[in-house]
């Protein structure tokens, strides 16, 4: 059910390459999920919402838990003296699709709901902050915009991914209907002997194929916002060549993103078919050598924010502890080993031959701009490219799509770990009902009286 | 109107159309209300009369009841004053589907009944058909009373119809037709034409009934004995299991095979259900046995239950065979049954149609949108059960008197009871066959559990005027007594001693390093309230109802205060009341099938408007921003 009084979110600044961006946050939990998420000034100090006037703005950063996200300026309004007279947290950060949407998606995690179309403007009329004479322009655009966003998002699922939901959906119901029959007539439907073991099966099995479909989603947004890329490599490894080797190519489309204020530029490169937002970090000081100068928590930000981090290696002189150091860093994260200087003779050495035998790598020389096509079909491969065919496959590219199927998560979790409680039957199916639902938005499908439904046609129930 | 009256005229403030299990919760209520009411019923002698199974609760029926009782009505009672076994269905699953089901003395049942109503002031019963209504539509259409079969007249400012199957009722098995109600009892033949008249809509369902057999032709040594609880909570929240304990007489279960389902299949063609004798829509939640042999073909048995239909009679109740097949084939079918081999059927089982109405023409007041003062109970709405009807009929009887004085209808709403559910499920979805309540259809069941029915309703009985203000200091007493030990249980810190940790041990559970609250403990699986016994060393003896909402709560607090927040916001929508007038052509933005479905059910409030299927979430939002503008 929508409701009016939770608490919403959504980036009010069109998407695109624009200078900054806004998240706008309105309703009775702004504050508390501003301040979950927020620090402020340099010293990255607490922030309270009651500390401070209606109408401020505030410097500081954006925090992921323990990881930094963007620095950022945080506008407080207190309600009523707000847009949709409710309190509202605007956040202004940098430019670029992908930060806004990171910054969403913290927003969400934190207790706020997407916003539906025309959601703040329907808040704002509610509210009386809008005169009465736009009321039908109100209800205009949230009839046309739900139809619009509705037809679109639905139309958006189709094919494979529409029978792939479907049929999780469809495992669902079959659940909940059998418990619901043996709940509603237990004296012709009992529970199997290994009625937990069976149905954790079922819903391990349905979890698996939602995490599937998330991390190729979060690939499907990363392409559609472009890879966030960083480049690391101890000193004088080349970091700065490779960096001008992929911007100067011919086939490469290098925006600035303009009006960015801090020390390291973003370039979004457009190669056929990816974008890399490649992150520069030869602004904030002489050498590229980020962890010689930042020490190694600044480093560790910059690599945990990218998808993508390219760790560069001479492949012409033996590894140091440095370059293993780096490595330990990245480790983890989706990444590719750049063996540079290969027009310079390949020095022999173990460190380098078992990181091409568990990493994916390249071998290339920036200087005589050798290997490049070599690392885009890697990256391609990464992120599986090739097999993600945007138009019609399983992939979800919908932000609000991937909440739904994250919402479907955590209920599936729940079940999972009310199994493992031995609790009781009808709580199971509290959980599972909210999974059947999320994944039902997702298709534009209502619940109505589908366990009813179901029960009555699988079951023979009654006297 | 053509009226044609003998000279009879009596004046009332209530008339009650039918004396099944809705009509005497109806008149009770608006005669114990103080209101002058008189009941109708064809013959006096079938007053709560219980045609199919012997039982009253069940899963969720069991709900429906304790509700009724909460508020001040009467089934709870009378099936506490006429149970022969008594049993908690689901007592091994968790609290919400805990259900109580008695099996009742069918003749008990209703002499017992009878016996209230006759010794109820401000109520009068009149054996009679009911042929027309009087309504008063010079302007607004308003009732005015009803016309007797026998020409008679009764004015009143307020009628309620739960007339349950006996519009135009036409009994069938095989190709026998017989033009009565259940049991041979006289159908009301005349009454729909004038519904009709009324610009009501009317439909034809269907329901069915199994055969009655003669105890003494049963071979038990067949069967398995289903015995009633040893423990027994009694339906009204006024009795302890002292006040009711008794004897208890066992059911039996047998099952039916392939020799009983060969006979079915060879015999379908002779079935008035699959022949088209049957017209009318019948209820999937209990299909005949023919319809489950053949919907579900792949079941090679079906449970029989074989129920006494009282102490003093040696008619059986064949549960779970419900067939209009002739009457060789049910002598056949039956008698393939083990245990049933030379039984002997005293009553055929039958098919009954009979006329209803569309529920979507009501309010959630169960009044009808058309006629002021008109409101309808039970069967008659297209629900099925006894105790179904039975929670209409005190809503109905609470709102007749409301509408008299002039005041708000009460209108239970979904988070408040079962009874709020089918209401809302009957007046804003409408039904396609006789609607069984069902514990799926909740969705606060979590909060809607038997045990504390008479924490969510007690206090609108009590407004109401059902409620003695004896009867509510008890239950305000109750109420005391469970908050007091949800707070004691909530800081009695249990430590870490080499006792509780063998405690635990013995009940496999994991032990303690560091203390933790008594109701930590209760949360765990394997644990609660009562296990707990032997390690809270301050506890006092309370009620077993007290304790029992107590280890409810506690243990399920987590999804207790999840779903409050639903239903929080569940209710904010549910206050946003449409007003009866609005006119939704002049709301701009609508989609043409909302209007549609909107302009059919009227929803009384915008909650009630996002549950009609086909209007969406984003016309509800029209609508929110439309009732700004008024």
């Amino acid at each position: 059910m929508i409701s009016d009084s939770d608490t919403i979110t959504a980036i009010s600044t069109s998407m695109g390459n624009s200078g900054i961006n806004i998240i706008r946050i309105s309703g009775i939990d702004s504050f508390s999920v501003i301040e979950k998420i927020f620090r402020k000034g340099k010293s990255a100090a607490h922030f309270s919402c009651d500390k401070v006037s209606s109408h401020t703005i505030h410097y500081g950063y954006i925090y992921d838990g323990e990881l930094c996200i963007d620095e950022v300026l945080v506008s407080v309004f207190v309600g009523p003296a707000s847009f949709t007279a409710e309190n509202t947290i605007e956040i202004n950060c940098h430019g670029g699709s992908y930060v806004a949407k990171r910054i969403l998606d913290v927003v969400i995690n934190n207790g706020a709901r997407l916003a539906l179309p025309g959601e703040f403007s329907k808040r704002a009329f509610l509210n009386g902050r809008i005169d009465l004479t736009q009321a039908e322009a109100v209800m205009d655009i949230i009839s046309s915009d739900n139809e619009l966003a509705l037809s679109a998002s639905v139309k958006q699922i189709k094919g494979d991914t529409r029978s792939f939901i479907t049929d999780l959906r469809d495992k669902l119901l079959s659940v909940i209907a059998y418990i619901e029959a043996a709940l509603d007539d237990p004296e012709h439907y009992s529970f199997d002997d290994d009625f937990y073991e069976s149905t954790a099966n079922v819903m391990n099995g349905i979890i698996n194929d939602i995490r599937n479909i998330i991390d190729k989603s979060r690939n499907g947004l990363i392409i559609k916002s472009g890879i966030n890329t960083v480049i690391v490599g101890k000193p004088n490894v080349g970091k700065s060549s490779l960096m001008n080797y992929i911007l100067n190519d011919d086939k490469a489309i290098v925006t600035d993103i303009p009006g960015t204020t801090r020390d390291v530029i973003e370039y979004m490169v457009n190669l056929d078919n990816i974008t890399l937002n490649l992150t520069d970090t030869a602004g904030i000081h002489n050498t590229n050598d980020i962890i010689e100068n930042l020490g190694i928590d600044k480093s560790r930000q910059y690599i945990e924010n990218a998808d993508l981090v390219l760790c560069v290696f001479d492949n012409s002189s033996p590894h140091t502890d440095e370059d293993s150091d780096i490595y330990d860093l990245v480790k983890d994260k989706t990444h590719i080993c750049i063996f540079n200087k290969s027009d310079l003779e390949s020095c022999d050495d173990e460190f380098y031959s078992e990181l091409m035998r568990s990493s994916k790598y390249v071998v290339l020389s920036a200087k005589c701009k050798t290997g490049y096509d070599d690392l885009i079909s890697l990256i391609k491969e990464l992120f599986y490219i090739n097999e993600i065919d945007m138009n019609n496959e399983i992939c979800i590219t919908n932000i609000r799509h991937v909440e739904l199927f994250k919402n479907a998560l955590t209920s599936l979790d729940n079940v999972i770990s009310n199994l493992n409680d031995m609790v009781s039957e009808d709580l199971l199916t509290i959980d599972m009902l909210d999974a059947y639902n999320y994944l039902g938005e997702i298709i534009g499908e209502t619940v109505d009286d589908d366990v009813v439904e179901k029960i009555f046609k699988d079951f023979c129930m009654g006297k | 109107m053509d009226k044609k009256v003998n000279g009879i005229e009596e004046y009332y403030d209530v008339v009650v159309v039918g004396a099944g299990h809705a009509g005497c919760e109806a008149a009770l209520a608006s005669s114990r209300l103080g209101c002058k009411t008189i009941i109708f019923t064809v013959s006096v002698d079938s007053i709560a009369m219980m045609p199919c199974n012997p039982n009253i609760g069940g899963s969720s029926k069991g709900h429906l009841v304790r509700e009724i009782d909460a508020l001040g009505g009467e089934m709870g009672k009378n099936i506490d004053r006429s149970f022969i076994q008594s049993k908690m269905l689901n007592r091994s699953k968790g609290p919400a589907v805990h259900s109580l089901r008695a099996q009742a003395d069918k003749k008990d049942y209703t002499s017992n009944m009878r016996k209230v109503l006759e010794n109820t002031d401000n109520l009068t019963i009149k054996q009679g058909e009911v042929a027309q209504l009087i309504v008063d539509d010079s302007y607004n259409k308003i009732i005015k009373g009803v016309i007797t079969s026998s020409s008679a007249t009764y004015y009143a400012k307020a009628v309620i119809l739960c007339t349950g199957v006996y519009l135009k009722a036409k009994c069938i098995y095989g190709d026998v037709v017989n033009y009565t109600g259940p049991n041979g009892l006289a159908a009301a033949d005349l009454l729909s034409a004038s519904l009709i008249d009324n610009g009501i809509e009317i439909r034809r369902f269907k329901t069915g009934t199994p055969a009655r057999a003669d105890k003494r032709t049963i071979d038990f040594s067949k069967m398995e004995e289903q015995k009633g609880d040893e423990d027994i909570t009694p339906f009204s929240f006024c009795n302890t299991k002292e006040d009711i304990d008794r004897e208890q007489i066992s059911c039996w279960l047998t099952y039916t095979g392939d020799k009983t389902h060969e006979i079915i299949r060879n015999n379908i063609d002779r079935s008035p259900l699959y022949s088209g004798v049957i017209e009318g829509t019948g209820p999937r939640y209990c299909p005949s046995i023919e319809d489950k042999v053949m919907r579900f073909a792949d079941k090679n048995r079906h449970q029989v239950f074989i129920e006494p239909e009282g102490e003093y009679t040696n008619e059986m109740y064949i549960g779970g065979m419900s067939t209009s097949l002739p009457e060789d084939v049910q002598y056949a079918m039956y008698r393939s049954v083990p245990g049933l081999e030379n039984v002997n059927i005293v009553r055929n089982g039958y098919a009954i149609e009979y006329d209803c109405i569309n529920p979507l023409q009501l309010k959630s007041s169960l009044e009808l949108k058309n006629i002021s003062g008109l409101f309808c109970a039970g069967q008659i709405n297209g629900s099925s059960g006894y105790e179904e009807a039975a929670a209409q009929g005190i809503i109905a009887g609470i709102n007749s008197v409301r509408y008299i004085r002039n005041e708000e209808p009460v209108i239970i709403d979904r988070s408040q009871g079962y009874i709020g559910v089918l209401i809302d499920d009957l007046v804003t979805k409408g039904t396609n066959e006789p609607y069984r309540m069902m514990t799926s259809r909740a969705e606060y069941r979590l909060t809607l559990r038997q045990d504390n029915a008479d924490y969510r309703l007690t206090p609108i009985g009590h407004e109401v005027g059902l409620i003695s203000d004896e009867r509510y200091d008890t239950f305000l007493n109750k109420m005391d007594l469970i908050n007091k030990e949800i707070e004691r249980v909530k800081h009695t810190i249990i430590g870490a001693s080499s006792e509780i940790n063998s405690f635990l041990e013995k009940y496999n559970s994991s032990t303690l390093v560091s203390g933790v609250s008594l109701a930590e403990l209760i949360r765990r699986p394997e644990l609660d309230y009562d296990k707990l016994g032997p390690v809270d060393n301050n506890r006092n003896t309370l009620p077993v109802d007290v304790t029992e909402q107590v280890n409810n709560y506690i243990k399920y607090q987590g999804y207790i205060e999840k779903q409050n927040r639903q239903i929080e916001q569940y209710k904010k929508l549910e206050k946003k009341i449409i007003p009866d007038d609005i006119d939704y052509d002049q709301v701009g933005s609508l989609r043409l099938e909302a209007i549609q479905k909107l302009k059919m059910v009227r929803p009384r409030s915008i909650g009630q408007a996002s549950r009609i299927s086909g209007v969406s979430p984003a016309d509800i939002s029209v609508l929110l921003i439309y009732l700004k503008t008024l």
